[in-house]
């Protein structure tokens, strides 16, 4: 994260942190059996806004799913008496949707590509920076009802529409390489909130390993130079810390 | 009070039976491992089969004699019937009688009878018959007598009966005594031909187990050494070129990469705790000098943000050992499925192309043709993508700088992300040389033969020959290159993924400039000796 961020020290335009995710409450199902990392993630979560009820071990973990009503639920991959793979595919079982983003030491693609097959819809290695899970979380929350399947998606004067891939701003129209298009498209599919670079190198390009450089920054701002350049309103924020989203700052 | 000590008696007695019994198989166990060798097992069903077939044999070609001279009895003895019943039809039973009486007299002569048909004799050489047998004409097997003979001798004879017209009738045999005798000679040869088998068979089957077993002996000592823990020994060959010394050069292969796996974890672990421990240690370092020095929130916040860098760091130092782990012991082979290397080619360029142009580096992808290959595609794009940052990391303007002490770990961040922006920066930080050369980099994917190379090539400074296998060890990182970040691991990572896919990873010169080449083989991973065949032919 701190790599990050201190390449990402933009000069001083008014871009960083003026700009805050529009955040919603959730409600959060940790099922984890480090009592201090889930009494550290829920204190995390609390201070964003969100409220977070805990599970130490599998059973319990997939009781509480089954009877509350939980926007997403965090489910460690090894837990006792029941695993964290095991109570996302009994959920799904009994047809119960809720998005779960699955936590595990072992973060090796085809650890990866086991857990979504059973069932979750996420997947985050261990250790995790925060940022990296509240902006996944979040994103899971509101896949449930949010921007679906649009045909077009607008953000203040910047219009993308997925169907004719053609972009414009104000009217006027930005021309954009095919990965730039599918950056833009994701960034702007989850408008208002944080996207960070891990889930956009996972999303736009289908990696998942780590590229130990900045080229993510680099495409970023590459694409930042084509739709905010010569807008007095910028559109495509970096969140310090975290990484970036695209919001019509205006409003 | 009787029966129960005496139980016990018995009882004992038994159990000092079968320790004696268990003693006694001792001494035997030379002979009883030489009898339990497949070796001597195999030898045993070739015996069997062998004996089987000679004896086949002789029974077939005793049965064939037999009816050989059978049918030249019954030849003879038909031409002569025929002959008498001629001259019978010709001078009646007095000629008959007559040539009788004549051919009866001759040495070595056949069997004659003639009688009339109340089975009185009228002439004939034959002494005394089976009763009954003049009654059934046609042939038959009998003992008889000639009349010269005395009472006691007896012999066999085939004879025919032929009924001659006016109630006589006329019996012609010949001796089978010859007959008897080559039967009897060729089951004599057949004892005797069946007992050598047997004896040289065994024989030599002793002398070739025993020759493999001492081989095998030799082998099966070696191994003892090798699991007591000197992994330096070789498993002997004798040179002749057979199915054991295909097994013990086969093995011997297995344990040189057993000992280096074993070589390389010794000094992985070595490695590992230097550079993990280097990094733990400045991460302690700074915790405790911002507990002891630092007083405002500023000097705290900025030492909380250094650990958590230093941390992010360490962890994808950990990271990147773990996929070598993984990959070097194959478990990633799963997931191996068609792709294009090309693609991966241009993928990976079009990821790396900005960054390239940033730091004023052209980044060129030569993939004109598809290059399908079986791979594990995240793999084969990490180990790519590997090089290409190297590339970028030490090929760009600022690599060429003569080793400045400690950059501030990010060596771009200065720089403003636009193109026009960094060249400005570029060209005046590089020395006369480097600005004399356009840094460039060319990722390459072709096929070639039964392989699909993908090439990485710079113009940067290169690694001097002496440094290259060296540089593909893990955490070797060249001393010019220690300012610039990265955990040191992308070239080993890079090897062990082409390892994974039976392929290799090979550094050359660019003339000027550094050649990464990955090269795999177009199937994926064969066995393990055709991995090893294949690195021998490149």
């Amino acid at each position: 994260m701190a790599i990050y961020e201190q390449m990402n020290r933009q000069p001083a335009n008014g871009r960083l942190s003026d700009v805050e995710p529009e955040r919603i409450a959730m409600r959060l199902l940790i099922v984890e059996d480090d009592r201090d990392a889930a009494d550290y993630l829920v204190k995390a979560l609390r201070e964003v806004g969100h409220i977070a009820e805990v599970a130490h071990d599998g059973e319990d973990g997939l009781a509480m799913a089954l009877d509350g009503d939980y926007d997403v639920l965090i489910v460690d991959r090894m837990l006792p008496k029941r695993d964290g793979l095991s109570v996302i595919g009994t959920l799904r079982n009994k047809k119960i949707e809720t998005p779960a983003l699955i936590l595990s030491a072992l973060g090796q693609v085809d650890d990866r590509i086991k857990g979504l097959r059973a069932g979750g819809d996420d997947y985050l290695p261990k250790p995790y920076s925060f940022s990296e899970l509240l902006a996944r979380v979040e994103v899971l929350a509101r896949r449930r009802g949010g921007r679906g399947e649009e045909t077009v998606y607008r953000v203040g004067d910047l219009e993308l529409d997925r169907l004719s891939h053609h972009v414009t701003r104000n009217g006027s129209e930005i021309l954009l390489q095919p990965r730039e298009f599918r950056l833009l498209e994701y960034l702007m599919k989850h408008a208002g909130q944080v996207v960070t670079r891990t889930m956009l190198l996972e999303n736009v390009w289908d990696y998942h390993f780590d590229p130990q450089t900045n080229v993510i920054d680099v495409h970023v701002s590459r694409l930042r130079s084509k739709i905010d350049k010569g807008f007095s309103q910028p559109l495509l924020h970096t969140v310090r810390g975290a990484g970036y989203m695209i919001r019509d700052g205006a409003r | 009070m009787g029966p129960v000590p005496g139980l016990r008696g018995v009882l004992a007695t038994r159990v000092e039976t079968a320790r004696a019994g268990l003693i006694r198989t001792d001494p035997v166990t030379a002979l009883g491992k030489l009898f339990r060798t497949t070796t001597f097992k195999l030898t045993l069903v070739y015996l069997t089969v062998f004996a089987l077939f000679a004896a086949f044999l002789l029974v077939y070609f005793a049965l064939n004699t037999r009816r050989l001279v059978t049918e030249q009895i019954t030849e003879t003895v038909d031409a002569e019937i025929t002959g008498l019943s001629e001259q019978y039809r010709q001078g009646g039973i007095r000629r008959l009688v007559a040539v009788i009486e004549g051919r009866s007299r001759r040495p070595g002569s056949s069997l004659y009878l003639v009688t009339t048909f109340a089975g009185e004799a009228l002439a004939g050489n034959v002494g005394s018959l089976a009763p009954g047998i003049l009654d059934k004409p046609g042939w038959s097997e009998t003992r008889y007598r000639r009349q010269e003979d005395t009472e006691s001798a007896q012999h066999t004879a085939l004879v025919r009966v032929f009924q001659l017209p006016g109630g006589f009738r006329l019996l012609v045999g010949r001796d089978l005594e010859e007959r008897e005798r080559i039967h009897q000679i060729i089951v004599a040869a057949g004892r005797w031909s069946i007992a050598i088998v047997l004896i040289l068979g065994l024989a030599g089957g002793l002398f070739v187990t025993r020759r493999v077993l001492h081989r095998v002996d030799a082998m099966t000592e070696t191994s003892r050494t090798l699991m007591a823990g000197d992994l330096s020994g070789r498993l002997p060959i004798a040179g002749t070129g057979d199915e054991i010394d295909r097994l013990a050069e086969n093995l011997n292969i297995m344990l040189e990469r057993i000992e280096a796996l074993m070589h390389g974890l010794k000094e992985v672990s070595d490695n590992i705790a230097h550079d993990l421990k280097t990094p733990l240690t400045r991460l302690r370092n700074r915790c405790e000098e911002a507990l002891r020095g630092a007083h405002s929130e500023t000097e705290y916040r900025a030492a909380l943000e250094q650990t958590i860098d230093e941390s992010d760091r360490l962890i994808s130092t950990f990271n990147a050992l773990l996929m070598i782990a993984r990959a070097e012991s194959g478990q990633a082979r799963d997931n191996m499925v068609e792709c294009d290397a090309a693609e991966i080619a241009q993928d990976i360029g079009e990821l790396y192309e900005p960054l390239a142009e940033e730091k004023g580096i052209t980044l060129a992808v030569e993939a004109p043709a598809p290059a399908p290959l079986k791979c594990n595609r995240e793999l084969v794009s990490q180990a790519l993508a590997n090089l290409v940052d190297n590339a970028i990391k030490y090929a760009g303007p600022a690599a060429a700088r003569p080793a400045l002490p400690a950059l501030p770990p990010p060596a771009g961040s200065d720089e403003t992300p636009d193109h026009e922006t960094s060249v400005a920066v570029a060209v005046p930080c590089g020395t006369a040389d480097a600005a004399m050369r356009v840094p460039r980099i060319v990722v390459r994917a072709e096929n070639s033969g039964g392989r699909v190379l993908l090439t990485v090539a710079d113009n940067g400074p290169g690694i001097p020959q002496a440094d290259r296998a060296h540089a593909i060890q893990r955490f070797v990182r060249l001393e010019q290159s220690r300012s610039l970040p990265g955990s040191g691991l992308g070239l080993s990572l890079a090897a062990a993924v082409a390892q994974l896919h039976g392929g290799e990873l090979s550094l050359e010169d660019n003339q000027p400039g550094l050649k990464s080449i990955i090269a795999l083989p177009r199937d994926g991973p064969v066995q393990m000796r055709n991995e090893t065949a294949g690195q021998d032919v490149s």
